[in-house]
């Protein structure tokens, strides 16, 4: 906590110096790349104390003014802007440098929605965003290689440079349903996400009913979309059947591709189908048992 | 003195007794187990069970000889977990629906007090004359007894493993589901505003949803919030459309311009499995001559189902929802047992009520 405020009141007194008279002189880069050590020289004579402050890093060390100060690189990780400080007897002296992110050295990659029905136009949202090895943002435009491959589908690749460190794309979900692997890659570097393209509301949603006695044995063909996707299994398709007796609704989930039901029936109904808001073929059954 | 004083608190304690027996309703409760009437011999039967006094409450049958004494309180006490278990008896009205020298039918109106809020059964009982009292010809208890065997249960279940606390931003996470509203309308009674309507679940995956809706007055601020509660099924399987009401007590449909809706998903683990069968539906009007949508709920899995709400949604002509009403079954749904049900409406939109549609929420013990 002390040190903390010892350091706030440098910064203080540096940023003040930055615009005042100087005692002695401090002669940094212009600009660092992090993780890189390097030489400040100065002007004077005389042992002076040499602050470095940072977004996230701060040093101290004692110098002597005249010579080239070495920075460490460990002292400079953190990309943004750094203030340089020198107090001697004659008083401080500061500077100002800019450290920026080294080489990309990772990925973060931001992939939406997890689930796409199939066949949806710019449905999946691929945004990758370029560190270096500090978890600095790579604010230079470098080039981000993106490729979704979906089973028995030719790939799609394109490359796009970063604008301030992002790179995105919009892709259209394909006709086939299944996991599309969705790759980022600079290089050696690639993260890479599994979008899953599932199928859209039942189409031609068709059953077949079979009288059993005082029972109606009701299956469904399998349950496709209109792309001819299965419908995932565990899907609800809703079974009415209407007959002397009133009305008997059964949800049942789609297993293996179809669903089934056996309902009791009194005499002759009609049987229909639904699946969430999409609607199925409706059958009669004779009266006779 | 020093007897006199405890003399005194003793008889000032015995009149305190006294009174509390009084109040409580006890002279009422000694007129009625003489039983001189039909009506006081179930008034005594059921100021019995309310008092959870199961042996005289038995003794007091005509056909005791007849019934389990077990199996007469589990027909009023419940068994398997089920809404009867979380009930208690707090009323009852009962008057005579027919009378002779010998027998005599008595309804009665039993008010129960449950976990869910107050259920009302009402029941005709026979009543006989036995030497110089009326005793309750109790109907037989038909509880379900499912026989031992093994039935496959092979439906879908889906289980979540969401991101983790240590993994990086970036990392993928599962998506909620996908919910939409496909139809919603307000309806005005007398004392409320409802608003109604449905939901589906268009994901592939289970969503934990509810709905809330939010009145805007004419200046477009909000002037009251309410969310669906229990009135609605919170877990749907992909595809699965749910009814929904929510009530705004003491709201006049005049003094609102909008309503904003807000259907809130959540990915959760879930279960294919209970599918039950909701059959003879149909409408017509129960013993106290209300409307009521009424039929048979049958449990296909190999699990009780120990609570079990019914959801029944009504469509108009043109297909628009204008009432949802619901109902729990105070027992439990055992595999392969029907179970009655029925929920009520009110007689004028009873009137326009063209098509309907049940769906049942289920609770059982262990899963949510």
């Amino acid at each position: 906590m002390r040190h903390t405020f010892v350091f706030f009141i440098l910064l203080l007194l540096s940023e003040l110096s930055l615009t005042g008279a100087r005692a002695a002189d401090l002669h940094p880069p212009k600009q660092v790349t992090a993780g890189n050590g390097f030489s400040i020289a100065t002007t004077g004579n005389g042992d002076a104390t040499f602050y470095l402050v940072g977004p996230s890093d701060r040093a101290k060390q004692t110098v002597r003014l005249g010579n080239a100060i070495e920075v460490a690189a460990d002292d400079v990780r953190t990309a943004g802007r750094y203030i340089a400080t020198v107090c001697g007897s004659d008083g401080c002296a500061s500077s100002a440098f800019y450290v920026v992110a080294a080489a990309p050295a990772q990925l973060s990659f931001l992939v939406h929605p997890s689930r796409v029905p199939v066949s949806a136009k710019d449905a999946i949202s691929a945004v990758a965003f370029v560190f270096d090895k500090f978890h600095n943002l790579v604010l230079q435009p470098v080039k981000v290689d993106f490729n979704v491959a979906v089973k028995d589908a030719p790939a799609i690749s394109r490359s796009l440079p970063t604008s301030n460190g992002v790179a995105w794309i919009r892709l259209n979900a394909t006709r086939k349903g299944g996991p599309a692997q969705v790759v980022a890659s600079i290089g050696s570097i690639s993260e890479h996400r599994v979008v899953q393209q599932v199928a859209s509301d039942a189409c031609n949603l068709r059953i077949k009913a079979t009288r059993k006695g005082n029972s109606v044995a009701v299956e469904t063909e399998t349950v496709r979309d209109c792309s001819g996707n299965p419908v995932p299994d565990g899907t609800v398709v809703t079974f009415t059947a209407t007959d002397a007796k009133g009305k008997t609704t059964v949800d049942a989930p789609i297993k293996r591709g179809t669903a089934r039901v056996q309902m009791p029936l009194t005499g002759g109904a009609t049987i229909s189908v639904a699946s969430g808001v999409a609607m199925g073929n409706e059958v009669r059954i004779g009266g006779t048992p | 003195m020093r007897y006199l004083l405890a003399l005194l608190i003793f008889a000032v304690t015995l009149l305190f007794v006294a009174v509390g027996w009084v109040t409580s309703g006890g002279l009422a409760r000694a007129e009625i187990r003489s039983a001189s009437t039909p009506t006081e011999a179930v008034q005594a039967l059921l100021a019995d069970v309310q008092s959870h006094n199961w042996d005289r409450a038995y003794a007091r049958l005509a056909n005791n000889k007849d019934i389990d004494r077990s199996a007469f309180e589990r027909d009023l006490s419940g068994s398997y977990r089920s809404l009867r278990t979380y009930s208690s008896l707090e009323g009852f009205d009962v008057w005579p629906i027919h009378a002779a020298s010998e027998q005599a039918v008595v309804r009665a109106n039993l008010h129960w007090s449950t976990a869910v809020g107050p259920i009302d059964d009402v029941r005709d009982l026979k009543v006989e004359h036995q030497g110089s009292s009326w005793k309750v010809d109790w109907p037989s208890p038909n509880l379900p007894k499912v026989p031992p065997q093994v039935i496959p249960v092979n439906y879908l279940r889906w289980d979540v493993i969401n991101r983790g606390p240590e993994d990086d931003w970036g990392e993928q996470n599962v998506d909620t589901p996908q919910v939409r509203i496909i139809s919603m309308n307000p309806v005005e009674r007398p004392d409320r505003l409802i608003i109604l309507g449905e939901i589906v679940n268009e994901d592939t995956v289970p969503a934990y949803v509810n709905v809330n809706a939010t009145l805007l007055d004419q200046h477009n601020a909000p002037m009251s919030q309410e969310g669906s509660f229990d009135k609605i099924s919170h877990t749907l399987l992909p595809k699965q459309v749910s009814p929904y009401r929510i009530d705004f007590p003491g709201i006049k449909l005049k003094q609102i311009k909008s309503v904003r809706m807000d259907a809130k998903a959540m990915l959760v683990p879930a279960s294919a499995d209970p599918v039950i069968e909701v059959s003879g539906q149909r409408m017509n009007t129960d013993a106290l001559g209300k409307k009521v949508l009424s039929g048979e709920l049958l449990n296909e899995s190999g699990q009780p189902v120990n609570i079990a709400q019914t959801l029944a949604v009504f469509y108009d002509s043109n297909g628009k929802v204008i009432w949802v009403s619901d109902g729990y079954i105070d027992q439990a749904l055992l595999p392969q047992t029907p179970v009655h049900f029925a929920v009520d409406l009110p007689d004028d939109v009873a009137a326009k009520v063209q098509n309907y549609h049940v769906t049942v929420n289920h609770y059982s013990s262990g899963n949510s």
